[in-house]
């Protein structure tokens, strides 16, 4: 209901603003045998295998940039050239499902998806029709990952269970915190038992003050964008929020991910398309191309983040089954990992962003903003 | 024949200052008009923004991030003085005892310039890790507690500053140094003052222009950078310009953006100004 609120408001401000019609958007619009992607660290090959088996199976040439640090700041980026209705020099992005993708929709930023060119998705995706972007309209989800803690074994005796620990004063001056109000704020809540997906504006102040007290008790060593899997892999941070993948794929030998008993955070990050894109229809066929099994698996082997795909499962466990040494026990490792592919009853542990009407998504960066801000 | 070379004598001056006259009103008068609009506006970015003079933004701003603005200009004051301790002595080495080499001494305090700002305050921390080069060693040699840590602390954020900013207080007082020259002080010697005199009732005031200059060239900008505070910084560290960043590109919040620069670029103002004074900027500046 809310979903469908959101989504006429966002079909009124398009008309509005006079930009052109979603049914007529892909007509004229050709394939160019280019198109530049914009997406995060991590999450491709380091020799760009995915990129180069793309090519050579579509001639699509991809120039590849990983230009995204954060949601917002690459919101701010985009934001006026695309409000301007011009190119912002890339075809394909990838951004969270949250408070900035929300925005990007509603103001009619990105480029409506033609599902008559994505089979492989219809065919392949197990995760369709997300509450953030009701029938996929704009979005296909690239990769999930898991929000949980990160912990370098060298200094943290014993095992990491709870989001505790993450308070615990013994750690003074050793956590890392994430600086991303959503982020901030669902870990906030998970410590007070609070399900970041139901809570309310009440629970949010809750679990602000249960933050500034962690922070001004000096138990905060930084809040982080990227760089914190560094400030663990070295020991100067000992627990860390930390994305899943990253913790497998940048993470040092001594590092270890958890997913606490009070449970994680679920975000997903997604393939779209800025509405002034000037090779749409190839950034179409890269996204329908990913939800290719044997194309997906090729890269989930490597980032080790959840795969939109169920299917590549039983090839990576294949693909273990055929390698030799250290490659067949990572692959092993990643086949099996809860992680990776989560069985039904782990990810009832997991919660995604509670999504934020319009009126109350400034009361929540209000709210938890400052935290990370020192003020 | 005469009436021919005195007019565009007399408009002479004209000519020369129109060409940053209108440099300053395009790119500092329009922006900085838009910019005091957009202050009073209210509205968020999905629905438009509209004029309504809207003063409680500057309230809002303050409310929430006032002590962020006291820290930022707390942070630049202490890295102004640190950099006056730091330049003061070295442009004095270098106009009074650099000799013929005075050039290339010069060259030195700027060449690590040459290299990006961010990058420079990013190899910081690759340095000054807690088990990095510099400490580990002293941390194994027992010489300093195992706890101990630089990175993240607010004494690495102003040392950060003072050295980012240095040499923009080293080349104004080096030049008034070099103005003063060595026959002053000689002359006062010759007078009976002593060292410490001569230094104190000549060289010193006959400097103070050169030391106006620096600390209002570092002292501005320190307070309001934020890659220090950002990179080097902790969670008590975040100075203003980091907000007034967030605000206008994570959060599209422009008038918050916009009435929390105003703020600062007031409250800069008006130091400065009181600095002026008290320091007697017409002394400074050679007027009579």
């Amino acid at each position: 209901m809310a979903a469908g609120a959101g989504l006429l408001a966002g079909a009124c401000g398009i008309e509005g603003r006079g930009t052109p019609d979603d049914a007529r958007y892909w007509e004229g619009k050709r394939r160019n045998g280019r198109l530049s992607w914009a997406n995060w660290p991590g999450y491709m090959q380091e020799d760009r295998a995915t990129l180069k088996a793309f090519e050579q199976d579509t001639g699509i040439r991809v120039e590849y940039k990983e230009v995204i640090e954060e949601n917002g700041p690459w919101f701010g980026r985009i934001q006026a050239p695309l409000a301007a209705g011009q190119p912002i020099g890339f075809d394909l992005m990838v951004m969270t499902n949250g408070v900035h993708l929300e925005k990007a929709r509603r103001l009619g930023y990105l480029a409506p998806l033609d599902h008559g060119r994505l089979p492989n998705f219809a065919a392949n995706s197990g995760l369709k029709n997300p509450t953030y972007d009701p029938g996929n309209k704009y979005t296909v989800p690239f990769v999930s990952g898991i929000t949980g803690i990160a912990y370098n074994k060298r200094h943290v005796k014993g095992p990491v269970t709870s989001i505790e620990q993450l308070f615990d004063p013994r750690y003074k001056g050793r956590v890392g915190m994430m600086a991303d109000p959503q982020e901030l704020g669902n870990l906030g809540l998970l410590a007070l038992g609070v399900d970041p997906e139901k809570s309310t504006p009440d629970d949010w102040r809750r679990a602000a003050a249960r933050l500034r007290a962690q922070r001004d008790g000096g138990i905060v060593r930084k809040y982080y964008t990227q760089d914190y899997i560094d400030a663990v892999s070295k020991g100067e941070v000992w627990l860390t929020m930390a994305w899943s993948g990253d913790a497998f794929t940048m993470a040092g030998p001594d590092v270890a991910f958890v997913v606490p008993e009070e449970g994680g955070t679920l975000w997903t990050d997604n393939l779209c398309i800025p509405r002034t894109a000037r090779n749409p229809v190839d950034a179409l066929a890269l996204m329908d191309w990913l939800y290719e099994p044997r194309n997906n698996a090729l890269l989930t082997e490597y980032i080790n983040y959840i795969s939109p795909v169920p299917a590549t499962k039983a090839l990576v466990a294949a693909d273990a089954a055929g390698a030799a040494g250290r490659e067949r026990k990572d692959l092993q490792r990643l086949a099996r990992s809860p992680l990776v592919f989560p069985e039904p009853h782990e990810l009832e542990r997991l919660s995604y962003f509670r999504r934020l009407d319009q009126d109350e998504e400034p009361v929540f960066q209000r709210t938890f903003e400052p935290i990370a801000r020192g003020a | 024949m005469a009436r021919r070379s005195r007019t565009p004598g007399r408009a002479a001056p004209y000519w020369l200052v129109l060409p940053a006259g209108l440099w300053l009103a395009a790119f500092f008068l329009v922006p900085l008009a838009s910019m005091a609009s957009l202050s009073l506006q209210s509205g968020d970015l999905v629905d438009g923004f509209e004029q309504t003079f809207r003063w409680q933004n500057y309230r809002d701003g303050l409310d929430v991030y006032g002590p962020v603005l006291g820290r930022s200009l707390g942070y630049g004051l202490a890295a102004t003085l640190l950099c006056a301790l730091l330049a003061y002595p070295a442009a004095y080495w270098i106009a009074f005892h650099g000799g013929r080499r005075r050039q290339w001494y010069l060259f030195l305090i700027v060449s690590p310039y040459f290299v990006s700002f961010v990058l420079r305050t990013i190899a910081w921390r690759q340095l000054l890790t807690d088990e990095g080069p510099l400490l580990g060693p002293l941390k194994d040699a027992g010489l300093l507690d195992a706890g101990f840590r630089v990175l993240d602390t607010s004494g690495a954020v102003i040392a950060g500053l003072a050295y980012n900013f240095l040499p923009f207080m080293v080349l104004p007082v080096y030049v008034a140094l070099a103005r003063v020259g060595r026959e002053l002080p000689e002359a006062a010697r010759d007078l009976y003052a002593s060292r410490t005199q001569a230094f104190l009732r000549v060289v010193l005031p006959l400097s103070a222009p050169g030391v106006f200059a620096g600390v209002v060239l570092t002292f501005v900008p320190m307070s309001a950078d934020y890659v220090n505070a950002e990179v080097l910084g902790g969670p008590g560290d975040t100075m203003i310009g980091s907000v007034v960043r967030a605000e206008y590109f994570d959060n599209s919040a422009y008038p918050a953006a916009s009435a929390l620069s105003f703020t600062l670029m007031a409250v800069l103002l008006l130091a400065v100004l009181g600095y002026a004074r008290a320091f007697g900027a017409r002394r400074v500046l050679g007027e009579p």
